[in-house]
């Protein structure tokens, strides 16, 4: 895993330097649009957060659960188009240092053209990107092209994943590694499983330095748990149940709620 | 392979047009056959754009299915359920009748619809039940349109002593009421997909959501050509057996190759299927007919392969019907079986080397071939089948156009896949005749687009 010039490892290690595990807060662009995006964005960044992941609602999200699905559903209604993330990320990084990661499915990309894609996000001042319908073996010219503009780019690794992949994803990785915590979507679960932990042990192990857990976190004792071997942890559809349900305020609350568990060594 | 070599070295090579035509003529590039093509990769198509979750589900599936096509037990098990279950070796009827409207030339009609569940769709899930089985899985989930891959798999699934789920649009559980009975009456569970615009591409959303969180006991049951390495290989490998067999029995009926061979592509399996019989036969032209619903200029069509552009979907890079961002775009077709945006990557390889042509047909078109070979030749065919036919006259009719001196119109041969019966189609046949009084119930379920 290369630590060169990473946005997204800098934020990590910032976090690991505090004696916590970073925070991660992820919200979809465009929901419910562009202006409010940017400000909870914003907001999660003046409330702990360490670092953002910011969501490009797509038609077929396959690793998305219902909370997320009709989120997406809803910005793409309201009218996002995919050139607009390029106005969230400015407008986050524009009015922050907390680095912004986009998350997207790779169809997208490809259509726009990678180098494109990725050109425009460096400008905005993105940090790389999450793919998680893109594996390393398919990903040539995105390692390429992420080298070129000094991008991120963080793949999943499973519970399932085999200790080859494992060592070969964590080689293409570049920022962190994300420990997917259970088989399955995103969506809020009471508790994240034992396959977390040894996710990341796993990882660890073929020698990931960061690894950041995520999929199904929602609360502080949650956090506070995966704090303990995880080098970050991943808050999404709690976040945008947040917004849905109670605005920027909501989001403000859950994220000073959340950053109480991220303590490596709790008292 | 029972293949007889009869014909294959001495028939002369097709006249195609274009480039890409001569291109394959000339073998530049590629291999010498084309047939059985392993994947992961189609030309630049193929793949695996997967959740990493799935990627070991997706090589323990390879890995199985690559033992069991090496292993006689298996392939003497799909030999037998074909035989003594599906009914194969399907028939190879002429259809002379019809055949006086594709200007003259001899059709024959591949006859997948006289297979138990009435279409090709029961010699891929046969054959990837058993393999759920070689795994240890106990549960098979499958998406379904129309619901005929939803019936076979519940099918194969009872068969076999599966559990199965099977996820279909809600919109489609409401419009085809009758074919979520004919599942529950095979012990299978149909879950609504109310997500995204509720078509079969989000019913194979869900089915994959599903996956993802039962990898374990649960095998995807997938019902086309497309998806991610292996689905594509393998849904072929299982439905070759409609090429071997017809190319046999052409030989046997005519004594030589088809000049044509005719399908109906939605995912593209029983094209695939027949296609691979002939892919190494330079005489034989390939046509995959796709759904041109109200026409490709109307946007309301689902003609991936003539107006999409390559992208990544469910698993594969292919062609793609797909807006200026990359979303997905939705499909339309008077035939659920054809509606899907997407098409598999072999398709996409093949119609790039130009060895097979793609064309749209249209709704009408469709239904007015359906109605002819109805009349023609006591057959109703599926809607989606339907699309073949309709193509079938067309090339017929270019055929008799263009013969060579001494040449006749008799002299010239073409296959349709018949992928499917219209038993399921009648009640949309009848409201599109407008056979149905006023008042009557069927009227009522055919409005809502009922295919019993
Ligand atoms: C009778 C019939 N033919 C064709 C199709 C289209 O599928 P494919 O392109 O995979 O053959 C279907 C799908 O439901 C079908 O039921």
């Amino acid at each position: 895993m290369k630590t060169l010039s990473s946005k997204a490892a800098a934020a990590v290690e910032k976090a690991r330097s505090e004696g916590r595990a970073a925070l991660i807060g992820y919200l979809p662009a465009g929901f419910p649009d562009v202006p409010t995006t940017i400000e909870a964005a914003l907001t999660m960044a003046a409330n702990g957060v360490d670092l953002i992941e910011i969501g490009i609602p797509y038609s077929d999200p396959v690793m998305d659960g219902r909370v997320i699905q009709d989120a997406t559903v809803q910005a793409l209604a309201a009218g996002f188009t995919v050139p607009q993330i390029y106005d969230v990320v400015r407008g986050i990084t524009s009015a922050t240092d907390v680095p912004v990661l986009v998350m997207t499915y790779w169809n997208p990309v490809m259509r726009m053209g990678v180098r494109e894609f990725a050109s425009r996000l460096a400008e905005a001042g993105g940090a790389g990107l999450i793919t998680p319908d893109l594996i390393p073996d398919e990903a040539a010219e995105w390692m390429a092209v992420s080298d070129e503009f000094g991008l991120d780019r963080v793949y999943l690794v499973a519970p399932s994943t085999s200790q080859a992949r494992m060592r070969s994803t964590v080689e293409a990785s570049r920022g962190f590694v994300y420990g997917v915590s259970v088989m399955g979507i995103t969506g809020a679960r009471t508790s994240v499983g034992a396959a977390a932990r040894a996710v990341v042990d796993d990882a660890h192990a073929a020698g990931a330095e960061r690894v950041c857990v995520g999929l199904g976190v929602s609360s502080a004792a949650q956090v506070a748990e995966i704090a303990r071997y995880a080098d970050g942890v991943i808050v999404g559809t709690a976040l945008v149940a947040a917004l849905r349900d109670g605005g920027v305020p909501a989001v403000a609350a859950l994220c000073k709620d959340l950053s109480t568990g991220t303590g490596k060594n709790p008292s | 392979m029972t293949h007889q070599d009869t014909g294959r070295a001495s028939e002369p090579a097709a006249q195609i047009d274009g480039d890409a035509a001569a291109a394959f003529l000339s073998h530049e590039g590629r291999p010498e056959s084309l047939r059985h093509a392993p994947g992961p990769y189609f030309g630049d198509y193929g793949g695996r754009w997967m959740p990493e979750s799935l990627i070991a589900a997706l090589d323990e599936l390879q890995e199985t299915f690559e033992a069991a096509k090496a292993d006689p037990e298996f392939t003497a098990q799909v030999a037998e359920l074909n035989a003594t279950y599906a009914g194969r070796p399907s028939l190879l009827t002429e259809a002379k009748s019809f055949a006086a409207h594709a200007g003259g030339v001899r059709v024959f009609l591949k006859r997948e619809d006289l297979n138990h569940t009435g279409s090709h769709k029961i010699n891929n899930v046969l054959g990837q039940a058993l393999l759920a089985k070689r795994m240890g899985k106990t549960r098979v989930i499958a998406e379904t349109g129309a619901g005929q891959h939803g019936v076979a798999s519940a099918t194969a699934a009872a068969l076999l002593g599966l559990e199965c789920v099977v996820y279909m649009g809600a919109e489609d559980t409401r419009r085809q009421a009758l074919n979520v009975a004919r599942m529950q009456l095979l012990g299978a569970e149909v879950i609504p997909v109310t997500n995204g615009s509720q078509t079969l591409k989000d019913a194979i959303n869900d089915a994959l959501r599903d996956w993802v969180a039962n990898v374990d006991t649960t095998h995807y049951l997938l019902g086309t050509a497309a998806g991610a390495h292996p689905f594509p290989a393998m849904v072929r490998y299982f439905h070759e057996v409609i090429g071997e067999e017809a190319r046999a029995q052409i030989l046997e009926q005519t004594g030589k190759l088809p000049d044509a061979v005719c399908a109906c592509v939605g995912g593209g399996s029983n094209a695939i299927g027949i296609f691979h019989g002939f892919l190494d036969d330079p005489s034989v032209r390939l046509y995959g007919f796709e759904a041109g619903g109200d026409g490709v200029e109307s946007g309301r069509h689902a003609a991936t392969i003539t107006l999409g552009r390559p992208g990544v979907l469910h698993g594969a890079r292919s062609y793609l019907m797909q807006d200026e961002y990359g979303q997905t775009m939705e499909s339309h077709s008077i035939s659920a079986g054809l509606d899907y945006p997407g098409v598999g990557p072999e398709h996409a390889y093949l119609a790039d080397i130009g060895r097979a042509s793609y064309e749209p047909v249209t709704d009408r078109e469709a239904m007015d071939a359906f109605q002819l070979l109805c009349r023609t030749e006591g057959i109703i065919p599926a809607i989606e089948t339907a699309h073949a036919l309709a193509g079938a006259l067309k090339v017929g009719q270019r055929l008799a156009a263009d013969l060579a001196p001494g040449e006749q119109a008799s002299d010239k041969v073409i296959i349709v896949n018949l992928s499917g019966r219209g038993d399921k189609d009648v009640a949309t046949a009848a409201e599109y005749f407008d056979l149905l009084p006023d008042d009557s119930a069927e009227q009522e379920i055919a409005q809502e687009g009922e295919q019993l």
